[in-house]
């Protein structure tokens, strides 16, 4: 069998602009080895307000809580939200991703968190990316254990990648991963008297006395020939795609070129911050608003861009927790602990809402104020690890975790 | 009690065997050995330290390196003197720094939240947490107006000015103080031992005011009990209030007293929580310090306690808590907040009534136990001689640290005098951190450091911003850790920086590289300190051009190693 590292180094990608990748080079690819099933996973960082992102509109308690932020029930403002079941209902500013959901291409999972009650975004964030809610000495994230869990022989050093200046807690660990600011800035920077230093660089490790030393080596100048011959800054999105100006939405163009240019990603990682409204959070407009038009808007483009690629990638939102049922007396929310996660593409069995829904009546809140947890957020990942990734023993990926697919939620189909 | 008691015998066996082991010191070193020395004690060769070594022998090499009381060091003195907030206290750091900090971060949100903000929809609470992650707010901090350039627009919007400028600069001073200590100061082993003791008892400046609290935590905690005695460096690190906030031991207390309605609803709650607890939620046990002091600080994961045993240390150290941490207070015993009744930690029983005794009485315990001995001997070993260290030696060490009574001093002679270190075999077996890889650079070119806050931004390209290692594990210390596609790049660039002098504020004299009286190979063997290999060797010949003979000779795989 060929594998696509070889099919690569033998010269195949030189033809593959990013973009303008030939049908029969795909198809070539994919007879090689197969495409991957790739993840993206997307960090909320800041805990955003997932009851005003997936607004329960069906709930009285939401709208007694909620007399200045709630987001008014479907057909009854202009602005009000987008209704998905007749009980939930998007932002307004999340409609982009409404046609995701009538096409079954977008799931949601609603009250899911942590069993830990930490209300520290940094606590909180620490144990969702390590997925050991509790445990803080864990030193590496649930992603690069996910790495770890599916070695195989044509790993490349694009394997995983956050678009990021620096690698996430979730992504940090043995297992290779790379952190890329930007991916036409990825290589030996030469200039002046150091113009030409990479090939002396190259063959010096080529040479390396130390077998560690001399496979990375040759792996990074692999990597760099990779994404050259690629040619980033040549990068056009498909199918009119138009992503929003923000880093963020830089960081999912960057994701879907390196998915269409075949360098063997498997996790990609994106986060978005600005999440934390204590004050002025605002309904269908205001800072929620403004933060969820540029997350809605990113995924959509990010969808439409990758086309028919949607069917090996699947996309997984999460936040570190939610916030809390009632508004505060800054006309924001403060800390809370239930919330939902969003999945769209492959295998996802979607146009609906998963979980089972506590209620917000104040006795059915969590500690009396809070969405309560009804699916662990290691059952949402472990469903996305063992049916997406295709991770058989998904046990060393949730170390302290009994992982049961009983428990999982299904939104996934079992291939 | 069998196993404790063949424990106990091996352990025995250990000790006689180290006493009657006579230290390995060669008597007329070679250069690899001295270099070997050199690339362990220190953060690398400089010009001319060889011969220096050389003259003075090894062995009293070591041991002034062991005494770095009686090393002259005014020069290192003179170079951070600059630094205004070195001497501060916590509380004067807040008061200057952190609280008109946050009084402005306060001021932007009232104005953001008046203005109805849909602009940069961006919460000044976002801002702030947000750098607090990416920023590294006290160690890679500073560098604020390169960092801007890589910011997305949508993010520079948000770039603090004033107070709030002035205190990432001044938290960014303990970074630039450590990286030009491991640089320039004479007490290098010292200076190599503050890193890995720190690293030891890791604590996150990205953590909320814990910024603040990690000056005073190095300079009075950590820095002068390196080479003191164990117990007396976990007892100050118990006590200081950066790990006591780091792992929440702070807000720790007995949970029967917090659901006393007297108790704990005005008081107890209020020493500096973030957000103020929710109504109805007693403050209860936090197990956090006291997992990570056995699994960590003491005994090692394996080291022979139970989740029984991290109940009860907790329940020890209820009540050890900070007298209001936004304002930069100190230690303070909260007996309301203390489980005083009975305790059994390992085995040993801890009377009721101990009142803060219970924690310093576990601290005794854990202290002394065998595991604790074995599992700081195991990592000294392994940052001073392999990823791996030989067993014989760890079982040395770990004795003369069980016979000494946790002497840090003479567990390091141990191993620095030991066969095993001077073995041929652990010469460059180690892969060097991207603290040691850095500033060996400075140091093996005579770099003269300007600024060093583009070296803070580098060590975090390279993956080890300091002061910012979430976990409380610290970094690792192993090649696995630190070999991996993306850093390697990064550490060739920033060879080509520092030799096309692009890092900024940091001047290499490239005059003495130039090719001429001595040839590529040996120019690049000086830098490395070890001879270049042969394929190295040739790259190199082909080049004449003195900054690029430094960047290949930085970059390359010989240098990566110590």
């Amino acid at each position: 069998m060929i594998s696509r590292r070889v099919f690569v180094k033998n010269g195949g990608l030189a033809l593959v602009s990013l973009g303008f990748a030939p049908a029969f080079l795909a198809r070539a690819a994919e007879a090689a080895g197969g495409r991957r099933r790739i993840l993206v996973a997307i960090f909320q960082r800041g805990a955003v307000d997932g009851l005003n992102m997936i607004v329960p509109h069906g709930e009285r308690a939401y709208y007694a809580a909620r007399p200045t932020i709630a987001v008014q029930r479907p057909g009854t403002a202009v602005d009000a939200a987008v209704d998905l079941d007749g009980f939930f209902g998007l932002h307004p500013r999340m409609a982009p991703l409404k046609p995701l959901f009538d096409r079954r291409e977008l799931a949601i999972v609603h009250a899911t968190g942590s069993p830990d009650s930490t209300r520290s975004h940094f606590d909180a964030q620490d144990y969702m990316e390590s997925a050991t809610p509790g445990v803080k000495s864990t030193r590496d994230g649930w992603l690069n254990r996910c790495l770890h869990a599916r070695e195989h022989q044509n790993a490349t050093p694009f394997r995983a990648v956050a678009l990021a200046p620096q690698l996430p807690r979730a992504l940090q660990g043995t297992a290779q991963a790379l952190a890329i600011g930007r991916l036409n800035q990825f290589g030996i920077r030469e200039r002046g008297a150091n113009a030409g230093v990479s090939p002396s660089f190259e063959s010096e490790y080529a040479a390396a006395a130390d077998r560690v030393l001399k496979e990375t080596g040759s792996e990074a100048f692999e990597a760099i020939r990779m994404l050259k011959n690629a040619d980033p800054s040549r990068y056009r999105p498909a199918n009119g795609a138009q992503y929003p100006r923000s880093a963020f939405a830089e960081a999912l163009r960057q994701i879907a070129q390196l998915v269409k240019a075949d360098v063997g990603l498997e996790v990609a990682f994106a986060e978005t911050g600005n999440w934390d409204h204590h004050v002025n959070e605002g309904a269908s407009t205001g800072q929620l608003a403004f933060r969820l038009d540029d997350f809605a808007r990113g995924i959509a483009a990010f969808t439409a861009d990758l086309g028919e690629r949607m069917a090996d990638v699947l996309v997984l939102t999460m936040s570190e927790f939610g916030r809390a049922v009632a508004e505060n007396g800054n006309r924001g929310t403060d800390h809370g602990h239930g919330n939902a996660m969003i999945a769209i593409g492959a295998g996802v069995r979607g146009g609906r809402i998963y979980g089972d829904w506590p209620g917000l009546d104040p006795q059915k809140r969590f500690e009396g104020r809070d969405l309560a947890v009804t699916t662990d957020f290691r059952d949402v990942f472990a469903e996305v690890a063992v049916r997406h990734l295709g991770i058989a023993d998904p046990s060393p990926v949730f170390p302290g975790f009994r992982v049961s697919q009983t428990r999982f939620r299904g939104f996934l189909a079992a291939s | 009690m069998t196993a404790i008691r063949i424990l106990a015998l091996s352990l025995a066996c250990a000790t006689l065997a180290a006493r009657n082991r006579p230290a390995a010191i060669p008597d007329n070193p070679d250069a690899a050995t001295i270099l070997h020395l050199l690339k362990r004690t220190s953060y690398g060769p400089r010009p001319g330290d060889l011969e220096r070594v050389r003259e003075i022998g090894l062995a009293k090499y070591i041991d002034q390196q062991l005494h770095p009381e009686r090393l002259a060091d005014a020069a290192m003195s003179a170079r951070l003197s600059g630094f205004d907030t070195l001497d501060m206290s916590t509380r004067e750091l807040a008061e200057r720094y952190y609280i008109p900090a946050m009084m402005e971060r306060r001021a932007r949100q009232r104005e953001r939240a008046t203005n109805g903000e849909t602009q940069t929809g961006q919460s000044p609470d976002a801002a702030n947490q947000r750098a607090e992650r990416q920023r590294g707010v006290a160690g890679a901090g500073g560098g604020a107006p390169a960092q801007n350039q890589k910011m997305p627009s949508e993010m520079r919007r948000e770039q603090p000015t004033g107070a709030m400028r002035e205190e990432r600069e001044a938290l960014a001073e303990l970074g630039q103080q450590r990286l030009l200590r491991a640089v320039y100061s004479e007490r290098q082993l010292n200076e190599v031992l503050v890193d890995f003791w720190f690293n030891h008892f890791n604590v996150f400046a990205g953590k909320g005011v814990d910024r603040i609290y990690l000056l005073e935590y190095e300079r009075d905690v950590i820095r002068p009990r390196v080479l003191g005695n164990f117990r007396d460096l976990l007892g100050a690190v118990a006590e200081s209030p950066a790990m006591l906030f780091y792992l929440d031991n702070w807000m720790s207390a007995d949970p029967e007293v917090a659901n006393k309605p007297t108790m704990l609803r005005g008081r107890g709650r209020r020493p500096g929580s973030s957000k103020p607890p929710p109504p109805g939620r007693p403050r209860g046990l936090n197990e956090n310090y006291a997992r990570e002091l056995l699994e960590l600080h003491t005994l090692g994961v394996d080291g022979g306690y139970a989740q029984k045993d991290v109940v009860e240390v907790a329940r020890a150290f209820t009540g050890w808590t900070i007298e209001n941490p936004r304002r930069g207070g100190s230690f303070r015993f909260e007996p309301r907040m203390h489980d005083d009744r009975e305790k059994i930690v390992l085995g040993q029983r801890i009377a009721a009534g101990g009142g803060k005794k219970d924690g310093q009485r576990v601290l005794d315990i854990v202290a002394t136990h065998p595991s604790t001995a074995r599992f700081i001997a195991t990592k000294l070993a392994r940052r001073f001689v392999a990823d791996d260290p030989p067993p014989a030696l760890v079982d040395r060490a770990a004795a003369r640290f069980r016979e000494t009574g946790g002497d840090l001093r003479e567990t390091v002679r141990t191993i620095l005098t030991s066969a095993e270190f001077f073995d041929p075999a652990a010469r460059n077996a180690k892969v060097k951190s991207p603290l040691e890889f850095v500033a060996s650079a400075l140091r093996a070119t005579g770099a003269e450091v300007g600024s060093a806050l583009p070296l803070l931004r580098s060590l975090r390209d390279l993956g080890m911003p300091l002061y910012m290692c979430q976990p409380p594990t610290g970094y690792g210390d192993t090649a696995e850790d630190w070999v991996n596609t993306g850093a390697l790049l990064n550490r060739m660039n920033f060879a080509v920086g520092l030799a096309d002098g692009s890092l900024g504020g940091i001047r290499v004299n490239l005059d003495r590289f130039a090719v001429g009286s001595s040839n590529q190979a040996s120019i690049a063997g000086s830098i490395i300190g070890a001879q270049p290999s042969g394929p190295t060797a040739a790259t190199l010949a082909k080049t004449g051009e003195p900054a690029k003979l430094v960047a290949l000779s930085l970059g390359s795989p010989e240098f990566q190693k110590r």
